[in-house]
């Protein structure tokens, strides 16, 4: 008995090392969870085909721009695209990587997922505390037929700083002149109203759990939940409800032509199918490679990511960076970066 | 040469050879003792001086208002400790009142009234409770128990108890099933096992010819035990309690599960609230600004502050006792 397991660890150990040895280059990466699932999924279908791996540690935005600053990792990701300032100082880049969209939730008895209507004003005064009844005719006025109770709304965002509450809040910014100048938009902020669940999960079993409740998640969760999630007002002025259609035509419409550095945070994009809370994930990585080795094979994995990846993602529930937008981020490659 | 053969001289002998060995080996040992005691100060210190170092930025730019200041705002930089000082006070009050009753209630069962065959496997499963990670604790607490009180008790808690004045509101608000009280019960369903099983290793030494004679002189079992047993044992159930106080306030996911998670102040029990630990385990990750960073560890470094004068009050309690039966 001891035998075998002896044998077996022998076995699994000597493989083990012995793929190490035949890897070409390990790649290290650290920061945003919100990319982690899809990352790993693409980094070990990437490292059958190339026998590089990719090291992605999710330390969260804050901790991967650390770890790039340090240049102790060679590439970070960030929920929230850095300044140009901050990139010039620094000698980094930034592109985004993936797409996923964020969906309000609600549990009210009666209501049905994708049936009620929000537009991104009364999202934002019942974040602000302003609307607290679900009868509220601000409510009623834009979902006829739908019946909804005369219940206290309760208020769920998440507790911990997060990319997720970053682009719901910027969203809020953009069409609330009101939250813009009370909360503002960040990875935490001082909300005026409601409960805090750790992480996209705490959310949606605080939502599911709570009778009348309002949330935010990454659209995954919202389906593996089977949660009621809302249609939206987009910019277009059209109501959608959420789907990979809608986060692709987001990606699609925003505008990063005008945008140095990718730097552009594309809530309320203003295409007629764009859903207008959709997010993404940027890399960050040295103009002037501190490795060229690693640089090199780190823009492989991801050119190989966004022109492969596309199933991988879906299957995860992101939407991969449309086709204009990769040749956008390949051109950006060819003339920022030395490689 | 043999020593045998060699005239008896003081100090070339055997013993006294042995004797000068011992002392040193003596000597080593004491060190070794020495230093495994001082790595705890150190680590103390070290923890404390680095949190205090690090919150540095913190204490600059706020002062004294970072210990009364409501706001917590990382969008402007605006931050204060009240809010997150006040729940894991509040919620560790909480677990205690329930948790040492309880804990007293348990050990007492075990070492005095329970039949022979029961308390060895009622031990074990205390021991085995305090051995449950508390990440279960905290997700039981949010999927089982929350519901549970939203629906049955709350409602209850809100209609009866609400209604009484003053102390009435303590019991107002939605029932939502998450808020202080929550995270109270559930901390004390945690701490239970570390003061039980405390509290019944010292119940066992109390010499059983002290419990017999008063057995004898026709005493009840609660006199035994209120005038023999906690008497005799009084300082080391001080010394558990504090142990289970001391991890109620620094409990982390437990409470960030049932919590809330929310920074508002409020008198009332059923509302969310926020802890030292779970702010810090929510927004360190995510805090961008040296100053957000810096507030986050000055947290940390106030919660050792607040457990510090916790600990200090109970030992000045414990003095003055001692000193009053001394009288």
């Amino acid at each position: 008995m001891f035998k075998t397991i002896a044998i077996r660890v022998a076995v699994t150990a000597a493989v083990l090392f012995g793929a190490a040895s035949a890897h070409a280059t390990d790649i290290t990466g650290a920061g945003s969870s919100f990319v982690y699932p899809v990352l790993s999924k693409w980094s070990a279908t990437y490292a059958e085909k190339t026998g590089n791996r990719i090291n992605y540690q999710s330390i969260g935005s804050g901790g991967g721009i650390a770890q790039i600053k340090a240049a102790t990792v060679d590439f970070g990701a960030s929920d929230a695209p850095l300044s140009a300032e901050d990139l010039a100082k620094f000698g980094l880049g930034q592109f985004p990587v993936v797409v996923g969209g964020i969906v309000p939730v609600i549990n009210v008895e009666g209501v049905k997922a994708g049936q009620l209507k929000l537009t991104g004003e009364v999202l934002a005064d019942i974040y602000l505390g302003k609307i607290t009844k679900w009868n509220d005719p601000a409510l009623a006025g834009l979902n006829p037929g739908v019946a909804l109770p005369a219940k206290a709304i309760t208020v769920v965002h998440r507790s911990d700083g997060s990319g997720t509450s970053y682009n719901f809040t910027n969203y809020l910014s953009k069409v609330s002149p009101e939250w813009k100048a009370k909360v503002g938009f960040g990875t935490s902020v001082p909300w005026p109203t409601g409960l805090g669940g750790k992480g996209n999960e705490g959310v949606s079993a605080y939502v599911s759990q709570i009778k009348n409740s309002i949330g935010y998640v990454e659209y995954a969760y919202a389906l593996q939940n089977k949660m009621t999630y809302t249609q939206m007002q987009n910019a277009a002025g059209n109501y959608l409800e959420p789907n990979a259609k809608a986060f692709a035509a987001a990606a699609a419409t925003a505008d990063w032509a005008g945008a140095k550095d990718f730097n552009l945070i594309m809530t309320n994009a203003p295409g007629a199918d764009a859903w207008p809370i959709t997010a993404t994930t940027w890399a960050i990585m040295y103009k002037q490679a501190k490795n060229a080795e690693h640089a090199k094979a780190a823009f492989d994995f991801f050119k190989w990511s966004f022109e492969n990846g596309q199933q991988q993602a879906a299957s995860l529930d992101y939407v991969a960076l449309p086709k204009e937008l990769v040749d956008r981020i390949e051109n950006y490659w060819k003339t920022e970066f030395k490689q | 040469m043999h020593a045998t053969t060699a005239p008896p001289e003081p100090g070339d002998t055997d013993v006294d050879l042995r004797g000068v060995r011992d002392a040193r080996h003596d000597r080593l040992f004491r060190y070794a003792l020495m230093a495994c005691a001082l790595l705890v100060l150190a680590a103390l210190l070290g923890a404390a001086a680095s949190t205090a170092w690090g919150g540095r930025l913190a204490f600059e730019t706020f002062g004294l208002r970072f210990l009364w200041s409501e706001a917590w705002d990382a969008v402007n930089g605006d931050f204060g400790a009240l809010v997150p000082i006040y729940g894991t006070v509040v919620t560790a009050l909480i677990a205690m009142t329930i948790a040492v009753p309880v804990s007293f209630g348990i050990a007492l069962f075990l070492t005095e009234v329970a039949p022979n065959w029961m308390r060895t496997p009622i031990a074990s499963a205390i021991e085995l409770l305090a051995g449950i990670p508390s990440i279960i604790f905290g997700m039981w607490g949010l999927f089982v128990f929350a519901p549970f009180l939203a629906e049955h008790v709350e409602p209850w808690v809100n209609d009866h108890l609400g209604a009484i004045p003053g102390v009435g509101a303590l019991f107002q608000g939605p029932p939502l099933g998450i808020g202080m009280l929550t995270a109270g019960i559930v901390l004390a369903i945690m701490i239970i096992p570390y003061i039980s099983s405390v509290m019944r290793e010292v119940f066992l030494t109390v010499p059983t010819r002290l419990k017999e004679s008063a057995y004898a002189l026709g005493s009840t079992t609660w006199e035994v035990v209120w005038d023999i047993v906690l008497p005799y044992t009084r300082s080391a159930v001080i010394g558990g309690v504090f142990l289970g106080l001391g991890r109620a306030l620094g409990e982390t996911m437990a409470v960030t599960f049932v919590l809330g998670n929310a920074h508002q102040l409020s008198a009332s029990l059923l509302m969310p609230s926020n802890s030292i630990a779970s702010v810090i385990a929510n927004e360190f990750t995510e805090a961008y600004t040296d100053l957000h960073r810096s507030s986050l560890i000055a947290l940390g470094f106030l919660l050792f502050v607040v457990t510090f004068v916790v600990l200090a009050v109970a030992k000045l309690m414990l003095l003055r006792l001692a000193r009053r039966e001394g009288a």
